[in-house]
């Protein structure tokens, strides 16, 4: 019987070579070890043998039960890796289509510098305050040192709907009516941003409408010094940490000592290039100590505080920032301009 | 104000510093210079020729061909085609080898037929401004005075080896708009003193006040006014050098008289008038204020019209000058004159502005009396002038000043506190440094050994009158690079956004990020474009400027949709027929007429869709944007700023907009339904009026949303026991509409009923035309334990039968 079963093994590997697809295998499994299989027809000689025979043979049995079923596992794994290769292969794409790609739009760059700059100052801790487009002759000039008939009012042409109301020529009147809401308490540290309109025929580097962000901090002891530290800090963080500043005296009527201010040139890092006319620097601010009768008309004892104010152009930034051009693409919206603008 | 350095070199000593780093010095002294022009423009072997002879070309009628002595030993041979050369005269001659301005080199050269040695120039190949030079002078050849020596170079005649600073300057610093003004400048930044010009008149027997008189009657307007006599002047051209100086100036040589007095207000800043002073009624000056209906022809030969405002020159009776504007053509100084009256005044410089204003006129004179002239100035510029008259044009200076002039303020004294000074600057400027800074300005100054600096202002830097005005002059001429950087010192602050500006900046990332591109548009508009999309705005009228650019942008808008479809056709006419954008900003309320308190403005949002939805691609079909592309956009945003629940949607009728596909957006608020705003397409006849295919917009009043708007999160515990979900579709009316189905489902199911959704809407043939068929998604579910079916089948048959009842609904099965 031991031969017997030994036969059978035998027989049942070489037919198992043979076999070459998942059905036949089945097919070699049934007939072999099925219930009404070969190996059970053999075994079912077991009865007949002796009791000493009878382990012996059953080790046996088992011994072929397991060799076949160990090759049956084997092809069976070798057929599924097959069939799975036969998959990937068939489903394989050509991943270099294009994707379904998500909508991205864009915020306009000027409400993107607006926001950077405002973030800036808002980790120096200042807050943004914020007033009308639409203003009294008093807010925008008077209380700024600028009287009617003050030679300094050519400097800003303005548009006037009434005698006495006109869009703000600057963001400067909501510093006086933080000053005034305050009521005499310092500190005050604010930036205000908005939109301020001049009389100016457009061009690349003019336009009508622009946007101003302004800052005002008061409190006792404000030196000029402190104006330069905070502006050396501002553009340090906006255009990089090998950025530097020089103040240039100018004349603003609403503070005194005024000074424009330059920055490294963001091109060329100062060497000279076309944008900067070879000096190496770019004129981005306006700036001084708040004029005495600024202070007053806000309710302040200039004997007892002092400030600092400054007023930049978000269009003059995001044009250097960006490297723009004309400013009236900021205006016209053309989408293919302004899809640039995307990115983080 | 444009200083010739070899001009300024006469008041004061240059030497060691060129004209570029003079430029830096006084550029970073605060007075910027915007460029430095080198007069020559290059020009080499350019000299002073005396045409000798002149004789036509034997083929060319239009050519002459001159012999000219350049200066060389040997005469030169020289072919000419302009009309006015002529045998006798002084030109300027290019030497072959000579280089022009713009690179032009003379070589020897044949015309037609004929050897020409060189070239005779014009002004314009000398590289000069001809609209400086007199008139005569423009065309043809530049033909010198007789004085000048043949073989002399050009650059020397024309003094046009120099260089021209142009100063921009600040409305404080009108002190520069003189020569000497900038000499105290270039003095107070180089430590080097300046040189007053001579004003020396020589006496005369003949005694002014014989010829000539002066009465202010209205001394508001003019604190000063004095006048000179000086007779039998010659008028002819004024010298070479000081036509030489005036063009570098941008000023137009005229003739002697005129030349001296705007030489004298360019040395000085004081403008002067010379009057023909036999033209004047009885030498008779009265300076007022004009009367109703008085006219003057002015020296441009212009009729003005004259309001009570304006300020005169009257003889006494009749007008022959608007102060400090222009004179009268009735008392010109012309060729004839023989005797003149010379004027220095002060006039207020409020008038003259709002005169030269008025009148479209500003001249040199007038600038200067607007920012105010020097007081202690106008009668040496009196005497500067008179003396030149009387050296250049033979005349005779009358003895005496005629004059009407209250108290001359020469000075303002000034107090700052030393300690002030160096905490205000956060510097530690010594007293010494300090006083040789007053020093330098040429301020008297006088420590008093403690904390006060007493400063003597002259009247000339009219500018300085308080204690932060002498900070400023110290920290410009310390350096403002000297002034270290601090931090601030004091109480720190917290920086942070406002709630509306947090929200607004939450709104652009939140729209970015749905695919739509911020824009930012024009506040000013055409009045036709405020009539449109005024549902938010209730009754307004546009508010108008008073001098608008032009019409297109005459008023302030009163909403942002119209603005968005300009953008949208100008993309669409580019090309870019996929529009998603959106605009946040004010727009502009009023219901006033005119003006007399600020108008209301209100933030908004609006937004536009047109085109497609979404690009063919390989795999994909172009979707066209519809009305809910729109409508999700809000619905989004409303959940971002926890609305979702207090909006909803009316079928609304808005101008401008598609009367069956607009929806009016309505808060619920402690008021009530509160419109907040809207979301339409836009009507068939306004698109085809604005170039556009079929368009979404909507706008939102954002001041609402400010108000209500819920950040706060309350966590909601997941559920725990399962949901049954039940969908039934229903054929109902096509006017019901879904808003109203979903809300009786919801009444009708109760707390039980989680979620409801519709997921599909069918109308064709087969249901009738007037019907439409609803597919509803329901799921149910009970928080603390596991619903049975029954119930479910229970409270579900409910709302089926609720809506057959109410909408007459038939349930498909």
């Amino acid at each position: 019987m031991k031969e017997r079963l030994e036969e059978l093994r035998d027989e049942v590997l070489q037919v198992l070579e043979q076999v070459n697809d998942p059905q036949q295998l089945n097919d070699v499994r049934v007939k072999y070890l099925g219930k009404k299989g070969a190996l059970t027809e053999v075994l079912r000689g077991m009865g007949s043998l002796s009791a000493e025979e009878r382990p012996v043979i059953g080790q046996v049995a088992n011994d072929v039960r397991s060799a076949i079923e160990a090759v049956i596992e084997a092809k069976q794994q070798q057929f599924q890796q097959q069939e799975t290769e036969r998959r990937l292969q068939q489903e394989t794409i050509d991943v270099t289509l294009p994707g379904r790609r998500l909508p991205a739009g864009a915020v306009h760059p000027l409400s993107k510098v607006q926001q950077e700059i405002e973030d800036v100052f808002i980790g120096m801790g200042y807050s943004i305050a914020e007033g009308p487009e639409v203003e009294t002759d008093y807010y925008n000039f008077e209380a700024l040192n600028l009287p009617k008939d003050h030679p300094a009012r050519d400097m800003q042409d303005s548009f006037y709907i009434t005698e006495d109301i006109l869009m703000r020529t600057h963001t400067s009147p909501v510093q006086v009516r933080t000053m005034k809401a305050m009521n005499g308490k310092t500190p005050v540290k604010i930036i205000c941003p908005g939109r301020v309109y001049r009389r100016d025929d457009d061009d690349a580097t003019h336009s009508f409408q622009f946007n101003q962000i302004e800052g005002l901090v008061i409190g006792k002891n404000i030196r000029m010094s402190d104006l330069k530290g905070t502006l050396l800090q501002f553009v340090q963080e906006l255009f990089g940490k090998q950025t530097q500043i020089r103040l240039r005296p100018s004349f603003f009527p609403f503070t005194e000592p005024s000074a424009e201010v330059d920055v490294t040139c963001v091109q060329c890092g100062g060497h000279g290039c076309r944008m900067c006319k070879q000096s190496g620097w770019l004129e981005i601010l306006g700036c001084g100590m708040v004029h005495p009768r600024v202070l007053e008309m806000g309710g302040y004892d200039p004997n007892e505080v002092s400030g600092f104010a400054f007023g930049l152009g978000v269009e003059r930034i995001a044009l250097l920032k960006y490297g723009i051009d004309d400013i009236r693409a900021f205006y016209t919206n053309d989408l293919r301009f302004l899809s640039q603008f995307a990115r983080m | 104000m444009k200083v010739s350095y070899r001009w300024l070199s006469d008041y004061i000593d240059l030497a060691g510093i060129e004209a570029g780093d003079l430029a830096e010095q006084i550029t970073r002294g605060g007075i910027e210079v915007d460029g430095v022009e080198s007069l020559d423009k290059g020009v080499t072997k350019v000299v002073v020729g005396y045409v000798t002879s002149k004789e036509k070309h034997p083929d060319a009628d239009k050519l002459n061909v001159c012999k000219v002595d350049a200066g060389l030993g040997e005469e030169l041979q020289i072919v000419c085609g302009a009309k006015n050369v002529d045998a006798g005269q002084k030109v300027p001659v290019a030497l072959v080898g000579a280089e022009l301005p713009g690179g032009l080199k003379i070589k020897r050269a044949k015309l037609r037929g004929v050897e020409s040695q060189g070239m005779i120039c014009s002004a314009k190949e000398l590289g000069l401004n001809d609209k400086l030079l007199p008139k005569e002078q423009q065309e043809g050849i530049l033909v010198l005075p007789e004085s000048v020596e043949a073989g002399v170079p050009i650059e020397e005649v024309l003094g046009i080896r120099d260089e021209v600073l142009e100063l921009d300057l600040t409305p404080n610093r009108s002190d520069c708009l003189s020569m000497l003004g900038v000499a105290y400048e270039v003095g107070a930044l180089t430590g080097r003193p300046v040189k007053l010009p001579d004003t020396t008149v020589a006496s005369a027997a003949l005694k002014a006040a014989d010829h000539i008189s002066v009465t202010i009657g209205s001394p508001e307007h003019c604190s000063m006014y004095t006048a000179r006599y000086i007779k039998g002047v010659k008028v002819g051209p004024s010298p070479q050098w000081m036509q030489n100086r005036l063009m570098a100036a941008g000023i137009r040589p005229i003739n002697n008289i005129v030349d001296i007095t705007n030489y004298v207000m360019l040395e000085y800043g004081q403008p002067l008038h010379a009057f023909d002073a036999d033209k004047i009624d009885g030498g008779r000056i009265d300076v007022r204020l004009a009367r109703e209906g008085e006219t003057l022809v002015t020296l441009d030969d212009q009729e003005r019209k004259l309001e009570p405002h304006m300020l005169l020159i009257t003889d006494g009776g009749k007008p022959i000058g608007l102060a400090g504007v222009m004179g009268g053509a009735n008392s010109e100084v012309t060729e004839q004159t023989v005797n003149i009256l010379l004027e220095s005044a002060k006039f207020d410089g409020a008038t003259i502005r709002r005169t030269s204003r008025q009148l479209g006129l500003r001249s040199e004179a007038s600038i200067r009396f607007e920012k105010g002239v020097d007081a202690a100035r106008v009668v040496p510029a009196l005497d500067r002038a008179s003396a030149l008259i009387a050296r250049y044009t033979d005349g005779l200076v009358a003895d005496g000043i005629v004059e009407v002039s209250g108290e001359i303020q020469t000075y303002t004294d000034v107090e700052v506190s030393y300690g002030k000074l160096n905490r205000y600057l956060g510097t530690e400027l010594s007293t010494l440094e300090l006083r040789t800074i007053f020093d330098r300005l040429g301020f008297e100054n006088e420590f008093d050994g403690k904390d006060s600096f007493k400063v003597r202002v002259p009247s000339r830097r009219g500018d300085i009158t308080r204690d932060v005005d002498l900070i400023e002059e110290a920290a410009r001429l310390y350096g403002y690079d000297a002034i270290p950087t601090t931090p601030i010192e004091g109480p720190t602050t917290p920086g942070a956004l406002t709630r509306p500006q947090q929200i607004r900046r939450e709104l652009r990332k939140r729209l970015a990020d749905a695919g739509l591109n911020e824009v930012i548009t024009y506040s000013f508009t055409h009045p036709e474009r405020t009539d449109l999309f005024v549902h938010l705005s209730g009754e307004t009228k546009p508010v108008r400027l008073a001098m608008p650019m032009s019409e297109d942008r005459s008023v302030l808008r009163t909403g942002l949709v119209p603005n968005l479809l300009e953008i949208a056709a100008y993309n669409r006419n580019r090309k870019n027929e996929d529009a998603a954008i959106f605009e946040i900003g004010s727009v502009f309320l009023t219901d006033e007429e005119t003006l007399t308190r600020l108008p209301q403005e209100k933030q908004r949002l609006a937004g536009l869709l047109t085109g497609s939805r979404t690009t063919a691609l390989w795999n994909r079909k172009a979707e066209p944007v519809d009305f809910f592309d729109a409508k999700g956009v809000l619905e989004m945003l409303f959940a971002v700023l926890g609305l979702e629940n207090r909006i909803s949607y009316e079928a609304a009728a808005l101008e401008q907009l598609h009367p069956g596909r607009t929806a009016a957006v309505m808060l619920q608020t402690e008021r009530g339904g509160e419109r907040i705003g809207y979301v339409g397409q836009l009507h068939p006849e306004l698109q085809r009026a604005e170039d556009l295919a079929d368009t979404y917009v909507f706008e939102l009043d954002l001041e609402q949303v400010y108000e209500h708007a819920d950040s706060s999160i309350a966590y909601q515990a997941l559920p725990r026991y399962p949901a049954i979900q039940r969908d039934i579709a229903v054929v109902l009316d096509r006017g019901i509409e879904a808003g109203s189905l979903l809300a009786l489902i919801r009444e009708t199911a109760g707390e039980l009923l989680e979620s409801v959704r519709v997921f599909d809407v069918y109308t064709g043939e087969r249901l009738g035309a007037d019907k439409k068929s609803v597919a509803v998604s329901l799921v149910y579910r009970h928080a603390e334990r596991t619903l049975t079916d029954e119930e479910v089948t229970e409270l579900h048959a409910k709302v089926v039968s609720q809506l057959e009842q109410s909408f007459q609904a038939e349930l498909r099965k």
